[in-house]
This record gives C-alpha cells, structure tokens and sequence, in this order.
C-alpha cells in the first residue's frame, strides 16, 4: 500500500504531506508559546514590583546567542539549497555547521543558568525567575529536539539520499522549518526576557 | 469468512504480518482506531463506574456501602463509609477519565480513524507511524492516571478542573495527573495534524470538500480545536507543574494562607491565570466532545430518512462557525471572578452567537426528518434520542450565558444537569448509533434490532432518571460539590429526596448495558451475516469489502455524486453511492 503525495506535491493543494504536517506542527507551537506569552504579560500587569530584565540577565551574552541562532538559521537554509542544487558534500557542512551553532548555543545557555544558580537564584525566587526559566527551559527543549532531528538526517538518515533525493530533500526542508521556528521564539524571548 | 474471499487483498497488504504487528503495534488506521475504541470503552467503563460509588454516598451519605464497601481500603473507605478526600477524588477522575480518556478517544480517535480515512477514499491516514504513536501516547496517559490512584493521598482531588491554588498544594495525585495530562495532549495533538493532513491530502479524486460527508467536516474542525486549544492547556499544566515540583509561584498569590499559615513562596503569581488557560481550552473542548457526534448523528438520519440533509452547506458553515466561535467564548465560565462589565459583556455576547450555528445544525438535522420515509433501525432510534437530548442540553445552556442568570446557577446540579444532557444522552447516544451503525462494516455481521430497541429505550428512560432531576435540585441550590448531597444544609431539604432517585437510575443504567453488551459480543460471532453495503448507504466506507482489508479500497474510488444523494429523480434505486458512475 501506497500513501500518495508523500514526495510529490499534491497539485490542487500545492503541498506534499509532511510540509503541511509540520506547518500544522508549528500552529500548535505558536499556541504554545502564545499561551505563555500571555501569561507573561498577565504576571507583568498584575506585579508591583517586575525587575528589569538586563538588571538581573547577562545581556551580552543572549545577544551573543541571538546571532548563533540566527547564522544557524541561514546555514540550514544552506543546508537544503545545497540538496537542491544536488551538491551532498556542501550539504554535510552546512548541516554539521547548524547542529555545531545549535551546541554553541546551549552551552553558552548552561553557563547562564550555571552563573544563576551560582548566586541563588532559583524559579522559586520570583514569578519573573519563574517564567525565565520556564520559557527558556522549553525553548532548549525544543533546541535538542531540532538538534537530534538534523544530527539524523545528518548521519544514518543521509542514505535516504542514494535511494531517493527528493523525498531526503523534503525531510530536510521540514526539519529546517522547524529549526527557523525555534529561531523565531528566540528572538521574541530574548527582548521581552532580557531587554523590557 | 466466505464474504471476502471475493476480494483479493491489494498487493502488499498486512497479511503476512506477525501478529504483533498487525494488532498490537499496528499502522493500520482501521486497527488503530479499534485499539481507540476499546481502550476507551473501558475508560467509559471505569469513569462510570466511579460516579455509581459517589452516587452511592450522595443517596445514602455516611452510610457504609454494602458488601463492597471494604474493598476500598481503609484509606479510603474505612468500614465501608466514604471518607471527603476518597469522594473529592472519585469526582476529579470521574471527569477527566470520562472527557479526556472516554469521550474524546471514542468520538475522535476511535469512530474517527475508523471511518474518515474511509469516507475519503484514502488507503490510510497520512502519517501512520504518527497515528501508531499518538495511539500509544494516550495509553500511557491512561497508564499513568490509573497508576495515580495509588499514590499517597490517591489521585488527584481537585477537580476536573484542577484549580489553583488548591491544585498546587494538593497531594502527589495532582502531579500524576499532569504528567497524565501531557501524555493526553501530546496525543491529541498528532491526532490533529494527522486528520487535517488526511482530509486536505488524501481525499480521492472527485471528492470536493463539498461532497464530503458532513461526519468529516464535523472531524476537521475538531481537529483543529484540539490542534490550538490544547496546547495552552500544555502551557498550564507546566506552569503548575513548576509550582508543585519547583515550587515556583505562577498560580499563586502573595500572602496565601493555608491552614492558618502564611505559604512560604515567593507569591505574585495569580489564580485567574490558571483559569483562563484552562478554559482556554475547556471551552473548544466541549465542541470536541459534541461535534462528532453530530457528524455521526448526520450520517445516520441521511441513511435512514432516504433523503439529503436539508441545508447540507448550512451545517458546513455552522460547524465552521462553531470551530472560530469557541475560541472566543471561555471566560463565560468564570463570570463569578469578578470581571469587568465589559469584559464580561464581551463574553456574553460572544456565547450567545455561538448557540446560533448550534441552532441551525439541530433544526437542519430535525427538517431533514420531515417527508423522509424513516425506517426505525436501532441507529435510527439512538440519533432520534440525541436530538432532544442535545436539545435540552443546549437550552438549559442560556441561562447559564447571561451573567446576571448564571450567578446563582454556577457550581450547582444545574451546571452537571446541563453539560451532561450534551454528553451523556447526547454524545454517548450518538457513539451507541455509530456503533450500531457502522458494526456491519468491522465485523461483517448485523447486530441484532431487538436487543438493540431495548437497549435503546431502556437507556432513554434511565439517562433522564439521572440528570432531569439536576436542575430542580441546581434550581434550588444544591452545589454540585458537597459530599453528603445536601443532606446537612437547611435550604435543600426540600429536593434532596431525589438523589435516591438519581442514584438508583444511575445504577439501572449499567444494568440496562447488558443487552447492548450480549449483543455486542453475541453479534460479533453469531450475528447475521452482512453484505457489503447493508443499510444502502451512498458514502464511500460501504464500497471497501467487508471488513475493509489493509490498504482499505481494491481500486481507488472516483466520487461523482454529494455525499447524501438518496431517492434522487431517475435512479433506478433510492440511493445512489458516490463513486457510482454518472451514466451518459
Ligand atoms: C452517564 C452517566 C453519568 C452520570 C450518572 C454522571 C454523574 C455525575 C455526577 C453525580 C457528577 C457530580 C460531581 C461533583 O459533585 O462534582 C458528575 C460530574 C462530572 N461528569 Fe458525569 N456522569 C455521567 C457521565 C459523564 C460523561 C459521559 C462525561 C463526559 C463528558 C461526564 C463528565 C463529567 C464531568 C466533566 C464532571 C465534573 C467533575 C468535576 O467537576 O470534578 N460525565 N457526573
Ligand atoms: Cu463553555
């Protein structure tokens, strides 16, 4: 048995399956976060006394996150463009270069939870400490969760390229448009957490 | 079975499948959806039968419980008596065993994956490994909710609802059940993409969305209703999560006492928040509970009035109607925490438009009976009973929409009386139709019509035993959280005399299920044998062979009729199935 338009576009929706899948994946994300967002907002107007965020988060170093996240993003993109144009060697450094900036990136996050928890500051300190770490905690999740993705497609599921291209080249154009995804929270995380 | 030796299986189908994998961890959409059912079926079971021991307690208040009594232990029922925390508990997951382990599964994932990948003509749903997955996702949820009964201080008691603060500092069940719960979403969620995915890919050529029967319209939109409403719920349930486990302080305000100490937390978080997100999703979910059944409702009285639906487009809008609608309508049930005038304005007028398209759905589906020569099959009878069940359910639903009518009326019988008449008489009516409806094409044979008739009336007299009596005694006060049913408040004395009542009907109907369940099984093996398209239905699930093989259709069908083209001017029989060629 064959489910059809698992490679090819279905021509009256334009999509293959798994593209539509994931946008409808995301859809559930924005929600998610949007949940969170919201409640955020709901905790700010109804405190006293909320901190600044760059009086107790180290600025330089989101910031310095905000950019390896947003370089990953464009070496995924690299990534799926090298598939396209057929180049598999281009698309293994690109690849290996996003899960390499995803490390980068959670590295430099535990050193910011470390220094943290270092000075006692714990979620239960404050509700702000609370949503930080909630946000934050959830959106590395999602960062691991790209990470073991590419580093599959990267390693083992790579062979799918020999026996078929195009369907290798979709699965990576949906796992980068989760990457981007994941990119986008942060962007929106870091203002509100470390700048407002 | 000498039916389908007529019909080779497809090429590559599941035949030479170990058994493992054909039942156990199958992709099969067909198996899937009966490992839904009968999972859920016993969730439906469980559930009920937690409120027959709160019954008990509520007819007969401190009373021992007779010969089973004991059984419960003594932490919970010491010599039989029901303790406060064991009846908290029993009330929490009765609901959420019977929303999020019974309903929803049966309606959503068990009729669902059965039926729509068949309406549409597609060999299977889009992502069966998914499907397999978001199968097991709910068992471990129910694993784990089950597990939670026997933590130190049982399962979570604080509610369906599970309101903070009290949620909170409640004991180790309520971290079950969120643990429970994110297993439960988890689930609906790749059961969501998957259906759209389906419905939007996988329909076959010539199916239009406008020739798709009205059960997978009613399957779409719910699917996006779980898909955006459940994962605020999932935002929620970390945050409470947080607060129990990291004792953060999301759901908790400054200051909280608790018995009669002052809570060392860092404060500043609100209760409200819980709420709103909660009911965030609590409100669609009540549409994921309904929705379906109307879908199944739907298909049956098409089928068995000989007739198209009237107003079939109508009901296509109003079910679209609804999906937008109840996004926008969750704070009606908080109108008791002090909102704004305007705000609480805003909510009323939003729950009052969205019993419109209900409206509409309902008097389309009666105005497709008028003219119809019915034939009164036991499906029949069940979705006739699920129009007026449905129907009191939803009138008694206004007055709970205006602020000034539902102060008085939150968190009595009234409330119970009003959401169950849609979920009890309503949508498990509509689950019993669909499966008598759709019986003949799983197993290949007929149940049987007289067991079912009792079955059916037997079930109409005792539901309305149960909840008819919830609004005289919600009317007069009675909280639908008190342990001893009112027995120690002065103002109810007048209507407590019911709860013997209800509870005796609440225990006539389980006893009145054994004819269904004899049929049931009886059926199963000895049953008629069926043919292949036994109630002369139009849509595409009666074109598979009988029961439908891996891979479900031996050719791929081309549709060129609507969805419900019964008695049609110049057919030559009174139905004419969709893929049945336009002649020239
Ligand atoms: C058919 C027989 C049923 C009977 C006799 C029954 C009876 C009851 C009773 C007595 C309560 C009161 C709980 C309290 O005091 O707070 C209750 C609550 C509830 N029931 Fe049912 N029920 C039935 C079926 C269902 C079904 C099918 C659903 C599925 C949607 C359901 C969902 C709920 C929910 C969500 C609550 C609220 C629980 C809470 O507030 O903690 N019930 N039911
Ligand atoms: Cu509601």
């Amino acid at each position: 048995m064959e489910i059809p338009y698992t490679v090819k576009t279905r021509p009256d929706t334009g999509l293959f399956n798994a593209k539509l899948g994931i946008w409808l994946f995301l859809a559930s994300e924005v929600m998610l976060f949007g949940a969170l967002f919201s409640s955020y907002v709901l905790l700010r107007v109804g405190s006293p006394d909320w901190p600044h965020g760059s009086s107790i988060l180290n600025v330089p170093l989101g910031t310095l996150n905000t950019l390896v996240l947003i370089t990953s993003s464009i070496t995924m993109v690299m990534a799926w463009a090298s598939l396209v144009l057929k180049n598999f060697s281009k698309f293994k450094l690109y690849m290996g270069l996003t899960i390499l900036l995803g490390l980068v990136f959670l590295v430099v996050k535990s050193f910011e939870y470390g220094a943290k928890f270092h000075h006692h500051m714990f979620p239960k300190e404050s509700v702000y400490l609370a949503i930080y770490f909630t946000l934050t905690g959830l959106h590395a999740l999602h960062v691991i969760g790209g990470m073991v993705v590419n580093a599959y497609l990267w390693g083992p599921g790579s062979k799918m390229w020999e026996t078929d291209p195009q369907r290798f080249t979709n699965r990576v154009e949906v796992s980068g448009l989760f990457w981007h995804f994941v990119d986008l929270v942060w962007i929106f995380l870091f203002p509100v957490l470390y700048l407002l | 079975m000498a039916t389908h030796s007529a019909h080779p299986f497809p090429k590559s189908s599941a035949h030479d499948l170990p058994f493992w994998r054909k039942y156990i961890f199958s992709t099969d959409h067909k198996i899937i959806g009966l490992q839904y059912g009968i999972t859920a079926s016993f969730f439906l079971f469980f559930g009920f039968c937690l409120m027959m021991l709160m019954r008990w307690q509520l007819a007969y208040p401190g009373q021992p419980l007779p010969v089973i009594g004991t059984w419960f232990g003594d932490a919970n029922m010491p010599g039989g008596i029901m303790l406060p925390e064991f009846y908290n508990s029993l009330g929490a997951m009765h609901g959420t065993i019977m929303v999020f382990l019974a309903i929803v599964p049966l309606v959503f994932g068990a009729f669902g994956n059965y039926i729509v990948p068949l309406q549409i003509g597609a060999p299977d749903m889009c992502f069966p490994k998914v499907n397999a997955a978001s199968y097991w996702a709910y068992f471990t949820g129910g694993v784990v909710m089950c597990y939670s009964f026997f933590v130190p201080g049982g399962a979570a008691n604080s509610g369906w609802t599970s309101y903070s603060p009290l949620a909170d500092i409640a004991t180790e069940g309520q971290t079950w059940w969120l643990i429970g719960m994110v297993c439960l979403i988890t689930s609906s969620l790749l059961g969501a993409i998957n259906f759209i995915a389906t419905i939007v890919q996988l329909r076959t050529k010539g199916m239009t969305w406008f020739r798709l029967p009205f059960f997978v319209w009613a399957q779409l939109v719910t699917a996006f209703l779980l898909l955006l409403a459940f994962p605020p719920l999932e935002a929620a349930g970390v945050m409470q999560l947080m607060d129990r486990l990291a004792h953060t302080s999301f759901f908790l305000p400054s200051g909280l006492v608790v018995s009669g100490k002052v809570l060392e937390v860092s404060g500043g978080g609100t209760p409200i928040l819980w709420q709103h997100l909660f009911w965030f999703l609590g409100h669609p979910e009540v549409y994921v509970l309904i929705l379906p059944a109307m879908g199944i409702v739907t298909e049956i009285i098409a089928n068995n009035t000989r007739k198209p639906i009237t107003g079939y487009k109508s009901l296509v809008f109003s079910a679209l109607t609804i999906g937008f609608l109840s996004f926008i309508v969750w704070a009606h049930h908080m109108y008791l925490t002090g909102m704004g005038t305007k705000v609480s304005a805003f909510f009323q007028t939003t729950t009052i438009l969205i019993s419109v398209p209900s409206v509409i759905i309902l008097t389309a589906l009666f105005i497709s009976l008028w003219g119809g020569s019915i034939r009164f099959t036991t499906p029949m009878l069940f979705a006739l009973g699920f129009l007026p069940m449905f129907g009191i359910g939803g009138l008694t639903g206004i007055p709970l929409a205006f602020n000034a009518t539902d102060i008085p009326l939150h968190d009595t019988y009234y409330v119970i009386g009003h959401f169950h008449y849609i979920v009890a008489p309503g949508t498990i009516f509509a689950i019993f139709a669909g499966i008598y409806y759709w019986f003949p094409k799983v197993t290949g044979r007929m149940m049987s019509e007289r067991l079912g008739k009792v079955h059916f009336w037997l079930s109409m007299i005792f539901m309305n035993g149960i909840f008819l009596p919830m609004f005289i005694q919600g009317m007069a006060g009675v909280s639908r959280r008190w342990y001893d049913g009112g027995a120690s408040y002065e103002f109810v004395q007048g209507v407590i005399h019911w709860n013997v009542f209800m509870s005796v009907s609440a225990w006539c109907l389980a006893l009145v299920q054994i004819p269904f369940l004899i049929n049931l099984f009886w059926s199963a093996c000895k049953g008629k044998k069926a043919s292949d398209n036994p109630w002369d239905a139009t849509t595409l699930e009666w074109a598979t062979p009988t029961p439908p093989p891996h891979g479900n259709f031996v050719v791929p069908p081309i549709v060129y009729h609507n969805p419900y083209d019964y008695s049609m001017s110049g057919a030559k029989k009174d139905f004419t199935p969709q893929n049945q060629p336009v002649e020239a």
